[in-house]
């Protein structure tokens, strides 16, 4: 499965990295959050486990919130808020 | 919780009681078995950690270049720590499996090319035994590269014979190793014969004036200067540059400003306890890897053998023995030569005459994949992480795209070259050798730290390229 990137609707967008494994969906997080304005809300989706730490301390460390945080038969669909 | 996930965790405890099954059968038939059991339980557990604290040695440096996360340096850190503890309480008993490797800029080399093939395979080699116990079907292919490549490039002759200096050769030949192995053919044999056992074996202990077994040998020199310290000063390169400015900017969001002492102490130790699933890993498998080596010595004592090849021939199996009898049984966590065994068993099988080589025809042998007590260790982190990932409904069967399994091939296939000129990979070259005190193992940290800084400036260029793509379709 390709990566995609799409906007839901002003100020949400999606980001779909299943299949990637690490760094990709953390790599392709970090450039997303950095081309979105401050109170977008990114949706990411993966199945890396392992992605899944590396994008919450990343998070963590640029102040970016999670919003929320979905599991779904191995795949992991999580709100970030940019700040 | 559903049926799927019922079904999950049935299959994890099917998967436990084949382990058990398989121990307790093997050993009710011959008791030489708990050798080889030894090593599926403590490969087992490593497994088991790995998924747990999603605990991959290419992400601890890839992570930190890549996205700025220093979670899985502190979490080697403390592997590497924990570990060396052990390890010199092993080596003061003078029950220490572990063998200090030849130091020289080999190692450094070794390093980076294998620093670059993690970031492009998207696991180290470790990291891709534990991902393929989730089900996923890209670090299958890693190890196959991996497996594939190392078993060729030690059975590697004719034009590549041109490619070496003609020291190396000489002194190769000079070694007077038996006729069938014919060190003078074949660039690794050269590479190893010719060159890498004419570098100094050193620990910081036999710097020092000391004896690896001595108190102050194991926990002064080996413990305390080859790692606590370098493991400290690390931690704090990577706290100033990539930890304390958001460390400061929470602050900042609490209202408080101003840095002092106390608080950079403080902001270091907020950066260790970041993400205790990785500590509580590292903690475990510092400890476990330790404890692998008494128990494995403590084996050998009771059988009376040095090495496992004593046991096979005991046992009746003596195909794919070296010609010293030995195979490879390091008595300590390695993962890299018993990947390159079973594809040279393979080979052999397929008519391939590779047991005229050092690697696999003097030191390791090829046994079979059944009885290769390495191989049982792999085969049960795999098992272990697929437990884990079963437990915790993380466990999905994925089948890799092309442009993961070319990343994967490529980058499998310069951690196989890596690690045979390294002698072992992020676990045998790197974790096991700073952990007991031996000089190469940094050497080839630094030189994996420059490849991983390499592979994810390489990685970015890609992204970048894929993400510009996506962004003007949305017109951002």
């Amino acid at each position: 499965m390709a990566m995609k990137f799409e906007k839901k609707s002003e100020g949400v967008y999606m980001l779909d990295v299943r299949g990637y494994v690490c760094p990709h969906p953390q790599i392709y997080t970090k450039k997303a959050l950095n081309k979105l304005n401050s109170g977008d809300i990114l949706e990411v989706i993966f199945d890396n486990p392992s992605s899944g730490e590396s994008i919450a301390s990343m998070c963590d460390n640029e102040g970016n919130d999670i919003t929320d945080k979905q599991r779904e038969a191995g795949d992991f669909i999580w709100d970030i808020k940019k700040t | 919780m559903d049926n799927d996930e019922r079904k999950k965790r049935l299959w994890a405890y099917g998967l436990l009681a084949f382990f058990a099954l398989v121990s307790i059968g093997t050993y009710s038939y011959n008791e030489y078995y708990i050798y080889l059991s030894v090593y599926l339980w403590f490969g087992l557990i490593y497994g088991m950690c790995l998924q747990y604290g999603r605990f991959c040695f290419s992400s601890a440096f890839r992570d930190l270049f890549a996205v700025g996360v220093p979670r899985m340096v502190v979490g080697i850190m403390i592997a590497t720590a924990l570990f060396a503890l052990v390890g010199a309480l092993v080596s003061v008993t003078g029950m220490s499996t572990f063998h200090a490797a030849p130091t020289s800029a080999h190692a450094t080399i070794a390093g980076f090319i294998f620093g670059v093939g993690m970031v492009f395979a998207g696991g180290c080699a470790s990291g891709s035994l534990y991902k393929t116990g989730e089900g996923n079907g890209n670090a299958l292919m890693v190890i196959l590269s991996i497996s594939v490549t190392q078993a060729l490039f030690a059975d590697m002759a004719g034009w590549t014979n041109k490619l070496v200096p003609q020291s190396w050769h000489d002194s190769a030949v000079e070694k007077g190793l038996p006729a069938v192995i014919n060190a003078g053919d074949g660039w690794l044999d050269q590479y190893l014969a010719g060159y890498v056992w004419d570098q100094p074996v050193m620990t910081y202990a036999s710097l020092m004036g000391m004896q690896n077994d001595s108190i102050a040998g194991a926990f002064v020199s080996n413990f305390l200067v080859g790692v606590i310290l370098p493991a400290v000063v690390l931690l704090i390169v990577v706290y100033i540059f990539w930890s304390r400015k958001s460390f400061i900017n929470k602050r900042k969001k609490l209202g408080k400003t101003g840095m002092t002492f106390r608080d950079d102490l403080n902001g270091y130790w907020t950066m260790i306890m970041a993400s205790k699933r990785t500590a509580i890993a590292g903690l475990i498998l510092g400890v476990a890897c330790g404890l692998q080596m008494l128990v494995t010595q403590g084996l050998r004592v009771k059988f009376g053998v040095r090495n496992a090849g004593t046991l096979l021939e005991r046992m009746g199996y003596d195909f794919g023995l070296s010609v010293n009898g030995t195979v490879f049984d390091p008595g300590y966590w390695y993962v890299t030569t018993q990947e390159a065994q079973w594809v040279g068993w393979v080979f052999n099988k397929m008519g391939a005459d590779n047991m005229d080589n050092i690697y696999f025809g003097f030191v390791n042998g090829i046994p079979n994949p059944a009885i290769n007590p390495a191989d049982w260790m792999s085969l049960a982190l795999i098992g272990g992480a697929a437990i884990m990932a079963l437990l915790h409904n993380e466990f999905k069967f994925k089948k890799p795209t092309l442009e993961l399994a070319i990343w994967a091939i490529i980058g499998g296939a310069l951690m196989g070259i890596g690690s045979r000129l390294g002698l072992g990979c992020n676990i045998g070259a790197f974790f096991v050798r700073v952990s007991q005190g031996d000089v190469s193992g940094w050497l080839f940290g630094l030189g994996m730290i420059g490849g991983a800084y390499i592979g994810v400036k390489v990685f970015n260029w890609w992204t970048e390229r894929k993400m510009a793509k996506e962004f003007e379709a949305c017109g951002i």
